[in-house]
């Protein structure tokens, strides 16, 4: 492993992630062996379902879990130094500078009592001793950057005054200020609507691959990061059950998870034989599991319609199929998914399994 | 406000933005203080007594704490009597030393609401960092903190005061010690809340991101968002310890009776109230009364325009 990193070290490397939530009703395993490698200008898709870790795991990284949660375990290696290991003011020079986050709410993430101009101007000045004014020169420099029409009037303006697509691109503009090499970008495209949510994307793609900066881009949305991402990890209940790039994932998905998410998406395209636009989308059966209760196998066998006794025991995250290195499934039984979704999904999940969901 | 997010709708909220750039939150506060006409007569009575007690020196016939210009054989004469020496009309009457009540009014003013504000902002200042610091230490720090505001806000204030005061004894400064050792627990406590509460929103989150030091999201981010409700507090709290100087000065353990402030003249005056010279405690009670209930008013209106959900 460590003898390839020595000629290319990856900008972020992540290695067996643990991030626990001390609760009062228990340790909820949140993050659990969180494993990946992020190349220098790479876009990650950290895709799932709400409340499979992808967001902790972002927040893992940027180091900015608080309590009661913590990571417990793992190495997070930024350019090749475990950021774990560092001091806090080491790694708040990280955050911010060479790590930026972009978060999902552009309403909650500013400020709304001070002008963007102050906010700014102080997220320059936590990282370079540079005056008032140069720093809001570089301010409206970010903002023009990322398509904001007339910067200097938007400076002065409070958050209430701009609309969600703005105060997204100021928030972009702030994560951008620096020059970061890792964004973490936190669905920061949800809370906004479609046309908006394109602009934003196309913008992101652009101003990333200008500077060839790596991203993590979290979201539940398939078709989102279908377009954006070179590779796609793909989480449920705290772990990664599926890994590869967007195409081997998206086309040829292994474990039944991912192809029940590629299954229940709503697509403008797609008609099902004789049924026209109306035909019902497929649901995954189940939910998931209580992070309490994690059954000590694979946490999706309750719900999969392969479910066999060897699933009692945790899948490892399997070896890699072949003619594809870098695609492999936390799975016993990968494989393409079988002909018929439809009637897959209509055989109740089996026997033993079902009882402890 | 709208949550616009279609392209048409930016552009709306553009020329809106350009409109109103200049324009901050504060403004918008101003321009809803001034919709109530009862805020707004408080204000303007705030605005009447602070002017007189500023320029006293000025608009008074008389210095009431130089005692050469005092003329004992003026003492409690009605309102309306002629001076016998200095050519001048007590147009309110004198007190038991012969001061013109009207001179004694107005640099008595001055006293209660240097003790008033004074006390409330140093209070403020005191009770906000205390606040702030146990909100953002959490733990220990802030059990212990606020077990101690507890301990203060058990205590009756004016049992008290009484007590420090006969510690450090009498004066304008032993006064405004005493009052922001009793008052700053209240913003201590409405501080740590806004503050724990505010330390959860998302935008302290991404401060964090960014890297920002954390003593600086507390000033710079944290702060300013709890400073709506702590005003409020700030106000109420100026009529307070005006009301609790004239009490100490009535009972005899505020400000000295060389410097009387409106306590102490209401105190002076009691003793005659029964052979019939109302004036002398009254028009010192009537100041005192216009005084607080001004800026009890413009409090009650801030608290009003502040609060978010009376808003919209």
């Amino acid at each position: 492993m460590s003898a390839d990193i020595i000629d290319a070290v990856p900008t972020l490397e992540v290695r067996h992630l643990q991030t626990r939530f001390h609760t009062r009703a228990g340790v909820l395993p949140v993050v659990d062996d969180v494993s990946f490698t992020l190349g220098r200008g790479k876009v990650l898709g950290l895709v799932g379902e709400s409340g499979s870790g992808k967001s902790v795991t972002g927040f893992s990284i940027m180091g900015l879990v608080d309590a009661p949660g913590r990571v417990e375990g793992g190495q997070l290696l930024f350019q090749g130094r475990d950021m774990l290991q560092m001091s806090p003011a080491e790694r708040r020079d990280l955050r911010g500078n060479r790590i930026a986050m972009i978060f999902q709410d552009p309403m909650a993430t500013l400020n709304p009592v001070l002008r963007i101009d102050t906010q700014m101007i102080e997220a320059v000045q936590a990282h370079r001793r540079v005056g008032h004014a140069a720093a809001r020169r570089q301010a409206a420099d970010a903002l023009a950057q990322v398509g904001m029409p007339s910067p200097e009037d938007r400076l002065r303006a409070y958050p209430h005054q701009l609309s969600g697509g703005m105060r997204q691109r100021v928030a972009i503009a702030i994560a951008l200020l620096h020059g970061p090499d890792l964004i973490i970008a936190d669905e920061p495209t949800t809370a906004l609507d479609v046309t908006i949510q394109a602009q934003i994307l196309s913008e992101m793609q652009r101003l990333v691959a200008a500077r060839g900066t790596s991203l993590i881009w979290i979201s539940h949305d398939l078709s989102v990061v279908a377009g954006l991402a070179d590779e796609i990890a793909v989480m449920y209940a705290g772990r990664i059950v599926e890994h590869g790039t967007v195409d081997e994932v998206l086309d040829d998905p292994q474990h039944p998870y991912t192809q029940g998410l590629i299954g229940s998406l709503p697509s403008a395209n797609r008609r099902a034989p004789g049924q026209g636009r109306s035909a019902r989308l497929r649901q995954i059966p189940g939910m998931t599991p209580n992070l309490l209760q994690m059954p000590p196998g694979c946490a999706f066998a309750a719900r999969c319609a392969r479910a066999s006794a060897v699933c009692e025991s945790l899948p490892p995250l399997g070896a890699p199929r072949a003619g594809h290195p870098g695609h492999r499934a936390r799975c016993f039984h990968p494989g393409p998914a079988p002909a018929s979704m439809e009637t897959s999904n209509k055989t109740a999940p089996k026997t033993a399994m079902e009882k402890r969901a | 406000m709208s949550e616009a997010t279609d392209v048409s709708a930016e552009g709306v909220q553009a020329a809106r933005a350009r409109r109103f750039d200049a324009h901050s939150i504060w403004w918008r506060v101003a321009a809803d203080f001034l919709h109530s006409r009862v805020a707004v007569v408080g204000l303007a009575l705030l605005a009447i007594v602070t002017i007189a007690a500023l320029a006293a020196p000025w608009i008074t016939p008389q210095n009431p704490y130089d005692l050469m210009q005092l003329d004992v054989l003026d003492a409690r004469l009605k309102p309306g009597t002629a001076s016998s020496a200095a050519g001048y009309t007590y147009w309110l009457g004198t007190d038991g030393q012969g001061r013109d009540l009207y001179s004694a009014i107005v640099y008595g003013l001055r006293i209660s609401l240097l003790v008033g504000v004074g006390s409330a902002v140093m209070a403020a200042v005191l009770g906000t960092g205390v606040g702030l610091l146990a909100a953002y230490a959490g733990g220990k720090v802030d059990a212990a903190l606020m077990r101690l505001v507890d301990l203060l806000l058990s205590f009756p204030t004016i049992l008290m005061a009484l007590m420090i005061l006969a510690y450090v004894g009498k004066g304008v400064a032993n006064v405004i010690l005493t009052l922001v050792l009793l008052e700053w627990a209240y913003y201590a406590r409405t501080a740590r809340g806004q503050a724990l509460v505010e330390t959860r929103r998302e935008y302290v989150e991404a401060a964090r991101g960014q890297g920002i030091a954390p003593w600086r999201i507390l000033t710079g981010h944290i702060l300013p968002n709890c400073l709506p409700p702590l005003l409020v507090i700030g106000a109420l709290q100026i009529a307070r310890a005006i009301t609790l100087e004239a009490t100490l000065s009535f009972l005899g353990l505020g400000v000295p009776i060389t410097e009387p402030s409106l306590g102490l003249l209401i105190s002076n005056g009691y003793q005659y109230l029964l052979s019939n010279e109302y004036w002398i405690s009254f028009f010192p009670g009537l100041a005192l009364l216009i005084t607080i209930v001004a800026i009890n008013l413009v409090g009650d209106q801030l608290r009003d325009v502040l609060n978010p959900r009376l808003q919209q």
